[in-house]
């Protein structure tokens, strides 16, 4: 199996350096990466199938050896277990729908073959991440990956807004590195390893030392060092909050990025790597804390900073950052195989609600803004009709595939909450029920103001409106039917089976998820019908209808009567405001100061002050030299010329 | 081969080489560029057996000669190479060869000297790397300033008389301490060979006054804070070439000094005053990198990016005394060493290739301003590609070479102490700022003025040297096991020495 394993990973890296360095044709940088995409997909597929269906034991193999320093190996190795094969399957799936997108959404680009490389190239590193069998090299794919996000972010180079965007979001990724670079110091200290099999055996028999001295005197404990540390990275990565900043902005990209990027595959890697490291974070229940807060935070006030947005993108990057949030609740709770599942399902329908918006998005010539949309529904049925389902899906209404795992966040967190107390917990079960009602007004909000209402569109705009394209479609369709079906028929096995024994750990004792309380996806789907959140949706729902719909002058007075309250929420919590002036700001000063005051005047006035004073000195002396230092120069080397070569040449 | 003094070829040919392009002269430029290339490619090609006949199964030195040079005073003619000094000089002869070739064109004033500059300034640098006899080192080290003055002397921009003079005496200045210590340390041990100062057992109070002779003339070089100020002046008014050599290879001397003697010949001194050199590379990383985040010339602002990446060396060579107190093993001290020389030769592909480029924009528009340029990719995209893969390189992002020293010394310095680590790794973020803001301004954005506009693309000789960096920057961050495997017995060596005290017993 090496050999499939492999090809999953370089096909789509010579795919990204046929199209990108050799100047082929547009035909051709397509062809070749929609090619090595799909041979992924397919082959991600027959792994799928050899670990999960046939049962085989998990591949943990390393293939070459990085470099040995002071007695540890750092390899680069993969590690294939029901986790990896998972994952494999949906960034591939995602990736390949993406990649025939893009033939439709960047046709009139000229960086077209660029872009096929880049996200080629992307595909690369994702896979590189979640094969992983060490942290090395998950550091690898955690940076490839934002390298390329950062290019693709930046692709519309010219665009002051997509530059100012793109090094903000490698910037604010890099703060989050930091941390998670720091967590694997602080892995290999404890452990003194760093392949995952080794250190998860050594953190579950506890034969590490269990304690890492910060401040002198005070010891912490190594593994919630450890956690939150590594959380940190997750916390860049999956953009939770306060390093949240950078998501909305990364919609500066083309949509089939943001899509890709900056909502299926990359922003979960947080996800994915805390679920990796669950042996670890169950023995922190201070770390899971942490993540817990900081989940429910990102849960609901990112959003409601949905419910303001006017451009459609950044509804659906707000919604992102929200669903985020959820994940990590869920992690922060032990209910890990919930957290990936709903990583799955919000997978497929928020890559559908971004294709979609992206298809909306060239039907408009590239207008953005929803205010100057309305009723496209009957201008793009297939658009509509899988926005709808990804609407759907993305609120939670049975039987959707986000109804399983949205639901399944919020039983956990309860049951959570009943097992270990405190009002963390009691908070981010709050946050996620709440969030559902959040939810729904924004997800129905936006598709009221695109598709129906009063079509608010220019004469010329509207008169070459259609639906787009079927490489823009059928992804779209490809996208809907996941979005519907993968909940109800996987919820048994990820959550309350043993999809996940052997790669997932959970404390028992911890485990929020009951096997015993699951009666099948009816039963599931019974349950959900009569519990709060089936009804905040609902509610979420006919608040968005009443608003927009009904009574369409309401929003302007509401904004309009809550003051301050809508101004914090236009000025996203003045989050940006404060780190451009504190932190961009701030390090722009201190750097000027440092080498004007500190360089310029202290260091080099002293140095200059005193070769004035020798200056003066040697004024005396003068004379007895030339004052040529070509003579001094040349004398000198001759002379050291003639010497050595005295030597040699007589000897 | 084995026969053959390859040092000595290392050393002498490059220097006939250059005495050979100044007899040929300026009058006959056409021939003086192809000699010193074959000159150069013969010297790297010659270089490669040391690389491919070495032992790496032990820390003795290898390829050695000796000869009687003034016996009077036990000097030896006495050469030979360790895992340290080894790649030290493979990367000389590689940087060489792609400085010649930088120059080609665009030096049209006094060629056949400039050309002969280089080679001569090769042969002493690979004397510096090779030397074990410490007044043959000595003579190397003075001498290899004198091409370098010139360069940035002749070659210069404006204020190249204040920068090269400034250039010259900081180190110069430096060098005598080092002197003075030498002569100390050879009434001691009756002898100037290198090998024998190692084991030459001292007190500590002269320890502490030799280390700190020491100190200043390597903390000039490197630079280290505050003797660095030198350095952002040299390199804006020196020529291209000039500023690669001086970043690839000549702030490399620094920390190679701390390696050869600081280390072995003063370990207690070494070991008292390690929170010395911690501090003060500390403050290279992170005081540096904000004063580079202030620069307006590019030149300036990658000097500066050199002074704090050169901080991760020096860290990583003084760390391991406090890993060693905290785990009782020299492991944690190894990795951190071999990620600081891993560092330096790195980062002399990776500063070298950034130097190239500034060089290749400043060849077109004559201005290394930040704010004259704006939206070169849009003129030349070849060029932007590979100047984005440097810049990453320099932002430590992993698969370049410019990730692998930082890494293994945060790595190890976490086993010190976490705010050491933490205060090293901020350099993940500050680097990214300086180097990608940089990048934002120079190479995105829409054409800002008419220069940008005209600019042509990178041609078939530039694309060639950029390429040839891009490889070895890629391939030594994706692979750099034979890197470390080359020096892991020196180093393992190096530190087992340093740990024992060399204080005699009363």
């Amino acid at each position: 199996m090496q050999n499939v394993y492999l090809a999953i990973v370089l096909a789509p890296l010579i795919g990204a350096i046929i199209a990108g360095l050799f100047g082929v044709s547009r035909k051709v940088a397509h062809s070749v990466t929609i090619g090595a995409v799909g041979l992924s997909f397919l082959l991600s597929l027959v792994v799928f199938w050899h670990i999960v269906i046939a049962g085989n034991a998990p591949f943990n193999e390393t293939l070459y050896t990085w470099l040995i320093a002071g007695g540890i190996r750092f390899e680069i190795g993969f590690l294939v277990d029901s986790l990896t094969a998972l994952m494999l399957v949906v960034v591939s799936f995602v990736s390949w729908m993406v990649h025939f997108y893009t033939i439709g959404y960047m046709k009139d680009d000229p960086g077209y073959q660029r872009f096929f490389s880049y996200i080629s190239l992307f595909t690369f590193a994702m896979f590189m991440l979640v094969m992983s069998n060490n942290f090395l090299q998950l550091f690898f794919g955690w940076e490839a990956v934002g390298l390329v996000s950062y290019l693709l972010i930046g692709f519309w180079y010219t665009r002051d807004s997509a530059i100012y965007a793109n090094l903000k979001a490698f910037l604010v990724n890099r703060v989050g590195d930091f941390g998670f670079a720091l967590g694997i110091a602080a892995v290999l200290m404890t452990f003194n390893s760093l392949n995952y099999a080794e250190v998860f055996g050594l953190a579950q028999s506890g034969e590490y030392q269990e304690t890492i001295s910060i401040f002198s005197g005070t010891e912490w404990s190594a593994m919630t060092v450890i956690c939150i540390l590594l959380f940190v990275g997750a916390m860049g990565k999956s953009a939770q909050f306060p390093l949240h900043v950078w998501l909305p902005d990364s919609m500066e990209g083309p949509t089939p990025i943001s899509a890709l990027i900056h909502a299926a595959t990359m922003v979960t890697a947080g996800i994915f790597m805390v679920a990796r490291m669950s042996p670890l974070f169950e023995l922190s229940t201070t770390a899971l804390t942490f993540v817990i807060v900081i989940g429910a935070i990102t849960a609901f006030f990112m959003g409601l900073l949905g419910l303001v947005q006017h451009d459609i993108k950044r509804v659906v990057a707000y919604s992102t950052l929200s669903q985020l949030g959820y994940m990590t609740v869920a992690l922060g709770a032990s209910a890990y195989a919930a957290g990936i599942f709903h990583l799955m399902t919000h997978a497929f329908f928020k890559a559908l609600l971004f294709l979609g918006a992206g298809s909306v998005i060239i039907a408009m010539h590239h207008e953005q803004d929803m205010r100057k949309m309305g009723g496209l529904r009957k201008y793009m049925p297939i658009t509509y009709i899988t926005a709808l389902i990804g609407s759907i899906a993305l609120c939670g209404f049975p039987p959707f595939s986000g109804f399983f795992s949205k639901d399944a966040i919020i039983e956990a967190v309860h049951h959570a909450h009943e097992i270990r107390g405190g009002w963390q917990t009691a908070f981010a079960y709050y946050a996620v029920l709440i969030g559902v009602f959040i939810t729904a007004l924004y997800t129905f909000r936006m598709l009221f103001l695109t598709f129906h209402g009063k079509e608010r569109m220019d004469e010329h705009t509207r008169e070459h409106l259609k639906e787009t394209p079927w490489v823009v479609t059928g992804p779209l369709i490809a996208l809907a039917i996941p979005s519907v079906l993968i909940g109800m028929f996987t919820i048994g096995p990820l959550l309350f089976g043993q999809y996940f024994d052997g790669s997932i750990f959970v404390t028992p004792e911890h485990n929020p998820l009951n096997p015993e309380s699951y009666h099948g996806v009816l039963g599931f789907i019974g349950h959900g019908l009569i519990q709060l959140p089936f009804w905040l949706a609902l509610a979420g729902l006919g608040t968005a209808y009443f608003l927009y719909i009904k009574r369409p002058e309401l929003p302007a007075v509401i904004a309009e009567r809550s003051g301050i309250l809508y101004k914090i929420l236009v000025e996203k919590y003045f989050a940006d405001r404060f780190n451009d002036w504190f932190f961009a700001g701030g390090a722009r000063k201190i750097g000027s100061l440092t080498w004007q005051i500190g360089d310029v005047k202290l260091i080099d006035g002293f140095v200059n002050g005193l070769a004035k004073f020798v200056g003066w000195l040697s004024s005396v002396v003068r004379h007895l030299q030339t004052g040529f230092l070509y003579h001094y120069a040349f004398t000198m080397i001759i002379g050291l010329a003639v010497l050595l070569g005295w030597v040699v040449y007589i000897r | 081969m084995a026969d053959l003094p390859l040092l000595s070829i290392l050393i002498w040919l490059p220097i006939l080489g250059g005495i050979w392009v100044l007899i040929v002269g300026d009058k006959q430029a056409s021939a003086v560029r192809p000699i010193a290339l074959i000159v150069s490619l013969v010297t790297f090609l010659l270089s490669l057996p040391l690389f491919f006949g070495f032992d790496t199964t032990t820390a003795n030195m290898q390829f050695t000669e000796q000869l009687a040079w003034i016996p009077a005073f036990g000097i030896n003619y006495h050469l030979g190479v360790d895992g340290i000094s080894m790649p030290l000089i493979l990367l000389t002869t590689f940087t060489t060869i792609l400085v010649i070739l930088a120059g080609w064109e665009v030096i049209q004033d006094k060629p056949a000297q400039y050309m002969a500059a280089f080679l001569i300034m090769e042969g002493l640098m690979n004397g510096v790397f090779s030397a074990l006899d410490a007044i043959l080192f000595y003579v190397y080290w003075e001498a290899m300033l004198i091409p370098m003055f010139l360069i940035i002397g002749i070659w210069g921009g404006p204020r190249r008389v204040y920068a090269a003079i400034k250039f010259f005496l900081y180190t110069f200045f430096g060098s005598v301490l080092m002197l003075i210590a030498l002569l100390y340390l050879y009434f001691q041990a009756n002898s100037f060979a290198i090998l024998d100062l190692h084991t030459q057992s001292l007190a500590l109070e002269s320890q502490k006054w030799i280390f700190l002779a020491f100190l200043v003339a390597f903390a000039v070089k490197v630079p280290m804070w505050p003797v660095h100020t030198w350095l952002p002046d040299a390199h804006v008014e020196a020529p291209t070439g000039g500023s690669v050599i001086l970043a690839a290879i000549m702030l490399k001397m620094g920390g190679y000094g701390f390696l050869r003697f600081s280390l072995p010949i003063t370990p207690d001194a070494s070991r008292e005053l390690d929170w010395f050199i911690i501090a003060l590379s500390l403050i290279a990383i992170v005081y540096i990198s904000f004063v580079a985040l202030a620069q307006k010339d590019m030149k300036k602002l990658i000097a500066y990016s050199s002074i704090a990446h050169m901080g991760f060396a020096t860290l990583g060579f003084f760390i391991g005394f406090m890993i060693y107190n905290n785990t009782g093993s020299i492991d944690g001290g190894v990795m951190a060493m071999e990620g600081g020389i891993v560092q330096m030769i790195s980062h002399g592909f990776i500063s070298g290739a950034l130097f190239l480029c500034v060089g290749v924009l400043y060849d077109r528009l004559h201005s290394r301003q930040i704010a004259d340029y704006g939206g070169v990719a849009n003129t030349m995209p070849r060029f932007a590609m590979f100047a984005m893969l440097f810049a990453m390189a320099n932002a430590g992002l992993p698969a370049t070479s410019g990730f692998v020293g930082e890494f293994l010394v945060i790595l190890a310095a976490f086993k010190a102490n976490f705010w050491i680590a933490a205060a090293a790794a901020s350099i993940m973020i500050l680097g990214a700022a300086y180097t990608l803001w940089m990048v934002k301004r120079v190479i995105y954005g829409a054409v800002t003025n008419e220069g940008v506009a005209k600019l042509k693309d990178i041609n078939g000789r530039e694309t060639l040297i950029l390429t040839v960096l891009a490889i070895v920057v890629l391939l030594f961050g994706v692979w750099p096991a034979p890197l470390l495997e080359v020096m892991d017995a020196t180093v393992q060596n190096l530190l087992q020495h340093i740990i024992q005290s060399k204080i005699p017993l009363m």
